[in-house]
């Protein structure tokens, strides 16, 4: 076998090797329903959960707590199966979080309540203004 | 009045400047094809008149931009009346349609060098500029043909975008003001950074189509001459431009650095990442002859991933994973089809010529020079395929679903470490190959030599990164590891340097070059890898009382005027500040009231600096109402202090905007942002009732205070007392930390009446109200209402040698145009 036939082999293995390690450490979206499912079989990569903050009938957010130091906050959220959780984030609450229409949180779960490390927040009209004000 | 003449003429450009970029680019086709002179000129002629119409389309759009004309969508949503002409630049540049002028016009400049300076090669290159131009053209054409949307204009009027029901009323209603610049980009680095990156965008399609040009003429290896300059230009102007984002992303975003791996950053990085492997192979191929086939893959794979990622950046395909993508305008399609074009159309040349492209059955040799080099660029396309490949997860879940496949994948959860763990071992083999490399390429070494040559640049970098690891107390492996081939490329480098330095200093571009980017990794090694949380507290709290597992918490809670011990600091929050035009520094906010017009503020008292009066009571002043600046005092143990501002823009359609405000000395930089500020709308307590004496000393919100004196006033701010009216004035002291404050409240009898004018400080949160005066006890009956003082919350990150980053950047800089200039020495 040439040199040059190995080199391609080492870089084809090099190659390969970060397309599997990507696919291991890529997070996913998921449910809470699965999220626990994971976590109970001792999982504990970071995931995705969509969903929204918990609303009475007039829309006024529901069990929204921030610290009594303000450096950390936790609320509850509505995921796409309708399932309630628990959230609690360790940084100050962002100041868009209860108007937010969509909440994307990244974290795993540290006993039955959901740690996310991040909050990625939908909130109406943030970057497309269509409204014209006169 | 509408001004629609202007639109008009700019959308008649811009059909024009499409039309002739297809007639350029099929009459350049048939002058190849042919060799035929008259197709040439009429090229040649089409493409002046392309010239001409963008220009035309750029000055029409500056044009109604900087005359305000809102009747204009992308006017209005990109502009407003208040910015001054340079953020009006930025307002150009800043929605897609810009982007892509901007793009188009520096295509057509490059274009013109072509034209002037490369008559043997005109034909063919100019063919593939011609037909990437009429793509470019097409996305901001703004045709529709049955149904079908062909680019999006910007001279689209506000009317026909907007379903507004004022358009109704009144079709000529034209709005008052523009929704404005983003505030994130109102930054002197807007103005500067996308012309810098477009014209490296621009400039990566030369060498595309020096090679494409290569494989249709024939011209299998003459390419590499010409195109070899243009490719160190765009590697030198896209590196600039990509760095400038990280600067201007270090100063003004608060996400905690300079480079956050995020798709768009990624979807730029990784073109240029394989243009510098490409730039390496055409040197091999300059020396030897050899690797002309991954120079083809190289510099045509440039190209197509800088298409590849506008694709990603302005297709809405990242949707959430990226924080700065462009709003999607509904083009995916003609965009997927530009890509689809060139991708085709590249494999195509590739194929059909790939048994006339020689490549040199030379058996690898350790002591070959050129082995080296092939190797790093092996290393940079591996990096590039690391990044890509997460990066393009939108992409593949989307091409998985449309084929029936289900796929939850995600971005990785937390991208800085997922990228980190393994660009950090890329960026390790680059230093030391950059060490290497260098070494060989200016030597020729035999076997038994080599030990010799290199043992003095090894020892010496051991010694210094022993001696800096003791210091610094470096422990991780990659990171010493990282830190010990960083030194050993400068050393070596600094070596090959100095012998060049003696023999031709305009061959000193590469070891320039790669001083620079082992700088750049070793700053990035430090300022980002041992960047430290200041701010952290690590005072054993838990998460919640559901959850005791003990936590750090980031940030700390700033009351005004008291002072937190935070690392080997004492900080305090003054209050809020405010910038005035025309006027240097920061002022107090309070010292101020507001007006209608928000715009301006009227001064409520004379406003010193030092001893000059810089504004008068009552003196009407022009500011920015969205910049709210948080005065933060450092005083260190040595007594040392200093005052950062870092700031929160309010703005209605973004939302909160923070930019940090950063310290910097030579060794670190201290970088502190805001991460929640108090709400300025007050709630008060109820009223407390307190009698006091003058000069007694009494508590308000734990501030000491005391009624200094009353006194019998004749006017009311400013307006003179009616007859029998009565007013007092209180004068009370609040001793703050910094400095005392005075509230002034009046007691005014009219008509047997009291009224009472409360005076209040929102930010130490006290309202004081006169409810009573008895005159016998020299005593007043105080109502006291208090409220939470004003607070911030506040992150702040050390960041070490963070200045060897952008000392390196300009080191790279200078050795990218040291070797530019000799290339294009070379050709002629």
């Amino acid at each position: 076998m040439k040199k040059t036939h190995i080199f391609g082999i080492v870089i084809i293995a090099i190659a390969v090797m970060i397309i599997i390690i990507t696919a291991g450490d890529a997070s996913t979206y998921v449910t809470f329903r699965e999220a626990i499912k994971m976590a109970e079989d001792g999982n504990n990569k970071k995931i995705h959960v969509v969903g929204q903050l918990k609303k009475d009938k007039e829309g006024n957010v529901q069990g929204l707590q921030v610290t009594e130091d303000k450096l950390s906050v936790s609320f509850l959220m509505i995921d796409n199966e309708n399932m309630e959780q628990k959230i609690y984030f360790n940084e100050p609450m962002p100041p868009d979080l209860h108007r937010s229409e969509q909440v994307v949180v990244i974290g795993s779960f540290k006993e039955d309540i959901f740690v996310a490390d991040k909050i990625l927040l939908k909130c109406p009209s943030k970057y497309q203004e269509e409204e014209i004000k006169i | 009045m509408v001004h629609t003449l202007a639109g008009n003429i700019g959308h008649l450009f811009v059909i024009i400047s499409f039309i002739s970029a297809i007639v350029a680019a099929f009459s350049y086709f048939k002058a190849e094809q042919l060799q035929n002179a008259d197709w040439k000129h009429t090229a040649r002629f089409s493409f002046y008149i392309h010239i001409l119409s963008v220009f035309g389309v750029v000055a029409i759009l500056y044009h109604i931009i900087y005359h305000n004309y809102f009747e204009y969508h992308y006017v209005w949503s990109h502009s407003s009346r208040y910015l001054p002409f340079y953020y009006k630049l930025s307002a150009f540049w800043e929605g897609q349609e810009g982007s892509f002028l901007l793009w188009i016009f520096w295509h057509v400049i490059l274009g013109l060098v072509i034209i002037r300076t490369f008559k043997k090669w005109e034909s063919p290159v100019m063919f593939v500029f011609s037909l990437v131009q009429a793509f470019l053209v097409s996305m901001i054409l703004g045709v529709v043909i049955i149904n079908l949307k062909i680019g999006s204009s910007p001279f689209l009027l506000t009317r026909d975008v907007i379903d507004a029901p004022v358009f109704d009323i009144n079709p000529d209603f034209i709005p008052e003001n523009g929704s404005g610049l983003n505030p994130l980009l109102q930054n002197y680095w807007m103005v500067i950074h996308p012309p810098t990156l477009f014209l490296g965008f621009a400039a990566t399609i030369v060498p595309f189509s020096f090679a494409i040009s290569g494989l249709w003429s024939k011209k299998i290896t003459e390419w590499i001459k010409p195109a070899a300059p243009w490719a160190l230009f765009a590697a030198a102007t896209l590196g600039l431009g990509i760095l400038m984002g990280a600067y201007w992303a270090y100063e003004t975003l608060n996400f905690g650095g300079y480079w956050n791996w995020d798709p768009v950053e990624n979807a730029i990085f990784v073109p240029w990442l394989v243009l510098i492997g490409g730039i390496h192979t055409m040197l091999i191929y300059k020396r030897n002859g050899a690797a002309v086939k991954t120079s083809f893959i190289l510099i045509i794979a440039t190209f197509l991933l800088v298409v590849y990622s506008t694709f990603l950046t302005r297709s809405g395909i990242l949707g959430d994973s990226s924080v700065h993508s462009f709003t999607d305008l509904g083009l995916s399609g003609q965009l997927l089809l530009y890509l689809l074009v060139f991708v085709v159309l590249s494999i195509y040349l590739l194929i059909r010529n790939w048994g006339i492209i020689p490549s040199t059955e030379k058996e690898i040799n350790t002591y070959n020079k050129e082995f080296w080099i092939f190797i790093g660029a092996t290393l940079l396309s591996l990096s590039a395929f690391q990044v890509i490949l997460p990066t393009s997860i939108p992409v593949i879940n989307s091409i998985l679903n449309n084929i029936g496949i289900e796929t939850s994948m995600a971005p990785p959860a937390d991208q800085v470490m997922f990228y980190t763990r393994f660009q950090i071992w890329f960026g390790i083999g680059i230093a030391l190959l950059t060490g290497i490399g260098q070494f060989f390429w200016w030597k020729k070494l035999e076997k038994g030599k080599v030990y010799q040559e290199f043992a003095l640049p090894i020892v010496i970098s051991l010694v210094l990164s022993t001696l800096i690891m003791a210091l610094s107390g470096l422990r991780d492996l990659p990171f010493l590891l990282l830190l010990s081939a960083g030194i050993f490329a400068i050393v070596s480098n600094i070596r090959t340097l100095l012998k060049l330095y003696s023999k031709n200093v305009k061959l000193s571009g590469g070891a320039v070059s790669h001083i620079g980017v082992a700088l750049m990794l070793i700053g990035i090694l430090y300022s980002s890898g041992l960047s430290k949380v200041i701010s952290l507290n690590r005072s054993g709290m838990t998460y919640s009382s559901d959850l005791p597992e003990e936590v750090n918490k980031e940030n700390i809670l700033l009351f005004q005027d008291q002072p937190v011990e935070m690392d080997n600091y004492q900080l305090t929050y003054n209050g809020r500040r405010i910038k005035l035009d025309g006027h240097g520094g920061y002022y107090k906010k309070d010292q101020f009231n507001l007006l209608n017009n928000t715009y301006y503020l009227t001064a409520k008292e004379d406003i010193l600096k030092g001893d000059l009066i810089t504004v008068s009571k009552g003196d009407t002043v022009k500011y920015n109402p969205e910049n709210t600046y948080y005065e933060v005092s450092y005083t260190s143990e040595n007594g040392s202090s200093f005052l950062l501002y870092p700031r929160l823009q309010e703005n209605p359609d973004m939302g909160n905007v923070v930019s940090p405000s950063i310290k910097r000395s030579a060794l670190r930089d201290i970088y502190t942002h805001v991460t929640v500020v108090a709400n300025e709308e007050k709630e008060w307590s109820e009223t407390v009732e307190e009698e006091v004496k003058l000069g007694e000393n009494f508590f308000v919100n734990d501030y000491v205070s005391t009624v200094e004196k009353f006194k019998r006033i004749d006017e009311v701010d400013g307006i003179p007392l009616e007859e029998g009216d009565i007013a007092v004035k209180a004068q009370i002291k609040i001793q703050g930390k910094t400095q005392d404050y005075f509230l002034e409240p009046i007691y005014l009898i009219r008509d047997n009446f009291a009224a009472r004018i409360p005076d209040e400080n929102e930010a130490l949160g006290i309202k004081l109200t006169v409810l009573q005066i008895i005159p016998d006890k020299d005593a007043l009956v105080l109502g006291i209402n208090t409220s939470q003082k004003d607070y911030i919350i506040l992150k702040a990150i050390e960041k070490p040698f963070i200045n060897l980053l952008w000392t390196g950047t300009l080191i790279l800089m200078i050795g990218f145009t040291i070797a530019t200039v000799r290339r294009v020495k070379e050709i002629k």
